[in-house]
């Protein structure tokens, strides 16, 4: 035959799993070609040497006590959103509206401390309102999506992410309907001699009570998706539907519950960002966390534990390129970039652990000609 | 009365940006990619013009030909590199869409802004802020000013914008016929639905989608330029793009995947977005927010309506958002 042959310079194949501290040195070893690239654009920019700006990143985390709680706080909050959108991804359902969920459950409990609070109810009361309402909203605004993806098979992405930005509206109306003062179209500190609706502080330490609560949810998620009957049904769902339905699992109720659970939770980052944080709702309270989890839960192949880590990661450094952007008068979305670069490094990094490259030897060229 | 001939223009010119992201998105769509990083790359489309243009007046700006030229091809070029990076990850690598979609947009918006901040702290210039005339002005120029109100109604409504709307319309319709009646949108369209069937057919679908994805995220670009050189006048404003990389997301689902529609769908969108400064005066400013929402809320009920429907060319393309292994299963 003179057709030429056409056998490829190598050879990409699917692996098997491989031992954890493989897959974590793959990760690490990404995780520090991404730190690199990140110092030698951070240099080129600045005109620094890195490793001054290493220092810089570290302090802007571990300055001060401080900045350290800040760190914190921001650990916990992207880490309860990120806990919150995990359920759906086991499952493959793909819910980018923890932005919007976070956003409506803020609103509810602003809601509770705004018109109850005029009302003069007691705080526990006000508290407690503010609890249900919010894990309640966060659940509705995400109920709707996954209630449309089990009937009709409606693309939850899309779906969910719209839902956002009717959320932001919503709170952007709201805004203007509670302003304080009139005519500033922000809403302020909301109750702020009464402290009606505030959560208590305890310890002393004004983010602690948030940590706490989001460190209970981790675990409790951790046990939830691994030990219980329910986890396990998410995971077959998400595996695959068809065996799922085989088996006898009501795929419908599976994913509108853990959808539902997803938007609660989603909600109760909503309600400590109001009620424990911030005291006050604005259109930009949730910050990108609800994009950001995506993320952080991918990273963490979708294990609460490791979540804390790739949380911790990116909060990090985005507080560290804070601090150069201030130090060097630079503009503060350097984060971002830096994000960026980190999280492409990574998610390159995942084809090498599912995949090999073997690169076809010369002999077997010779025998594929033969053949 | 409600005032068409002056609502109308600047409904098409909030909606030029749109139509070009949605264009974009809804080539790269149809190859199955899902590329959330749409927002992302319209930024960088943006900033990458600006950050062309802005040395090149500092140089004088001598030829009008390369005045437009320069921020163009420097558009093109940043928007590409997105792509190529955005393929690289998903196709070649085989990486999860939605989180490198999502990590791009974080990384582009970021980028977008970091220049758009300080470009002028870094290239040690003096001037406060970046504002590109002369580069404007090359791009605004048209036949008839849609704020004269002696010129006809017809020169107002038509003829009143710069080339690169022009340029976003008839890229609708070429995609729209490309994707539709042609051999390689066929291919390309296979590439979206059935990966396997493509491939079994003898398509080379990485090509297929590198290509789409590529050409797809320079039209998007261009849509962020189009924001800034002939929308914004010039002026880069940080976050002023705001959302409507995600509203052209939501335009490719309302135009259900069809850039021909997406072309009076996203006059319609860009007059929803500035209907809120158009309603009666003296009405409750909180309402305005409201009217905000409607985009989002218009295409939610067109997601819900076709898949309640359920034709199957109503359909978003079936691989769509899953990479493609040839050994899997």
């Amino acid at each position: 035959m003179d057709k030429k042959t056409h056998s490829p310079l190598f050879h990409i194949a699917k692996r098997s799993a491989l031992p954890w501290y493989v897959t974590w040195g793959i990760r690490g070893t990404a995780l520090l070609l991404a730190l690199v690239a990140c110092g030698v654009v951070t240099s080129l920019v600045t005109g620094e040497n890195p490793f001054q700006i290493y220092a810089a990143i570290f302090k802007g985390s571990f300055g001060t006590p401080r900045k350290f709680w800040v760190l914190l706080q921001n650990i916990a909050m992207l880490l309860c959103v990120s806990l919150a959108v995990t359920p759906a991804f086991r499952m493959r359902c793909w819910n980018l509206g923890g932005e919007g969920q976070a956003l409506i459950g803020g609103l509810a409990s602003a809601a509770c401390m705004i018109l109850l609070g005029r009302a003069g109810l007691p705080n526990w009361l006000v508290i407690l309102c503010m609890i249900v309402s919010s894990v309640a909203a966060g659940a509705i605004w995400a109920g709707i999506p996954a209630f449309f993806r089990a009937r009709f098979n409606t693309n939850e992405t899309l779906f969910t992410l719209m839902m956002n930005y009717v959320a932001t509206q919503l709170v952007a109306f709201f805004c203007v309907v509670w302003e304080s003062p009139k005519g500033s179209g922000t809403i302020g500190i909301i109750n702020q001699n009464s402290q009606i609706g505030w959560f208590p502080t305890i310890g002393g330490q004004k983010y602690l009570l948030n940590v706490l609560i989001v460190a209970l949810v981790c675990v409790g998620m951790y046990i939830y998706l691994n030990y219980s009957k329910h986890g396990y049904e998410i995971a077959v769902v998400g595996e695959s539907e068809r065996t799922a339905r085989y088996v006898g699992i009501k795929v419908d109720r599976v994913i509108i519950r853990t959808m539902l659970l997803s938007g609660a939770l989603c909600g109760l980052a909503g309600l400590l960002l109001v009620g424990s944080t911030n005291h006050t709702l604005t259109t930009t309270i949730v910050d990108g966390r609800g994009f950001t989890a995506v993320m952080v839960s991918w990273l963490a192949q979708f294990n609460p534990i490791w979540m804390i880590l790739t949380s911790f990661l990116l909060v990090f450094l985005g507080r560290g390129a804070g601090e150069i952007a201030t130090n060097f008068g630079l503009n503060q979305s350097f984060g971002d970039i830096l994000t960026g670069i980190i999280l492409f490094f990574i998610i390159g990094s995942e084809f090498f652990i599912r995949y090999q490259i073997r690169f076809v030897k010369a002999s077997e060229k010779e025998e594929a000609k033969h053949v | 009365m409600f005032d068409f001939i002056s609502f109308i223009p600047r409904a098409i010119v909030q909606g030029i940006p749109l139509l070009l992201g949605s264009t974009g998105e809804t080539l790269t769509e149809k190859s199955g990619n899902l590329n959330l990083g749409i927002p992302g790359i319209m930024y960088v489309g943006a900033i990458s013009g600006v950050i062309g243009s802005f040395f090149y007046e500092a140089a004088g700006a001598p030829s009008p030909f390369l005045t437009v030229l320069i921020p163009l091809l420097c558009c093109l070029l940043g928007s590409l590199l997105m792509g190529l990076l955005y393929c690289f990850l998903t196709v070649t690598l085989r990486a999860n869409q939605n989180v490198t979609g999502l990590a791009l947009t974080t990384f582009g918006v970021g980028f977008g802004n970091f220049f758009g901040g300080s470009l002028i702290k870094l290239s040690g210039s003096e001037l406060p802020s970046i504002i590109l005339t002369t580069t404007s002005n090359c791009f605004r120029r048209s036949l008839v000013n849609a704020a004269d109100t002696t010129a006809s109604w017809f020169g107002r409504l038509f003829l009143s914008y710069g080339f690169l709307a022009y340029e976003a319309v008839i890229i609708a319709l070429v995609a729209a016929y490309v994707l539709n009646r042609t051999r390689t949108g066929l291919h390309l369209r296979s590439v979206g639905e059935s990966p396997t069937t493509a491939d079994a057919a003898g398509i080379n679908v990485s090509r297929y989608k590198y290509a789409a994805t590529c050409i797809g995220a320079m039209i998007a670009g261009l849509g962020g330029l189009y924001y800034v050189m002939d929308y914004a006048s010039g002026v880069w404003t940080n976050d002023a793009f705001g959302d409507r990389g995600w509203l052209a997301i939501a335009l490719v689902i309302f135009t259900i995947w069809r850039p021909n529609v997406g072309v009076l769908a996203s006059f319609l969108f860009g007059g929803l977005y500035i209907l809120h400064m158009y309603i009666p005066s003296g009405m409750n400013l909180a309402v305005k927010e409201l009217y905000k929402m409607l985009p989002y809320v218009v295409t939610i009920i067109v997601l819900v309506i076709s898949s309640m429907r359920n034709k199957r060319e109503n359909q978003p393309p079936a691989s769509l958002g899953l990479a493609y292994f040839r050994e899997e299963r």
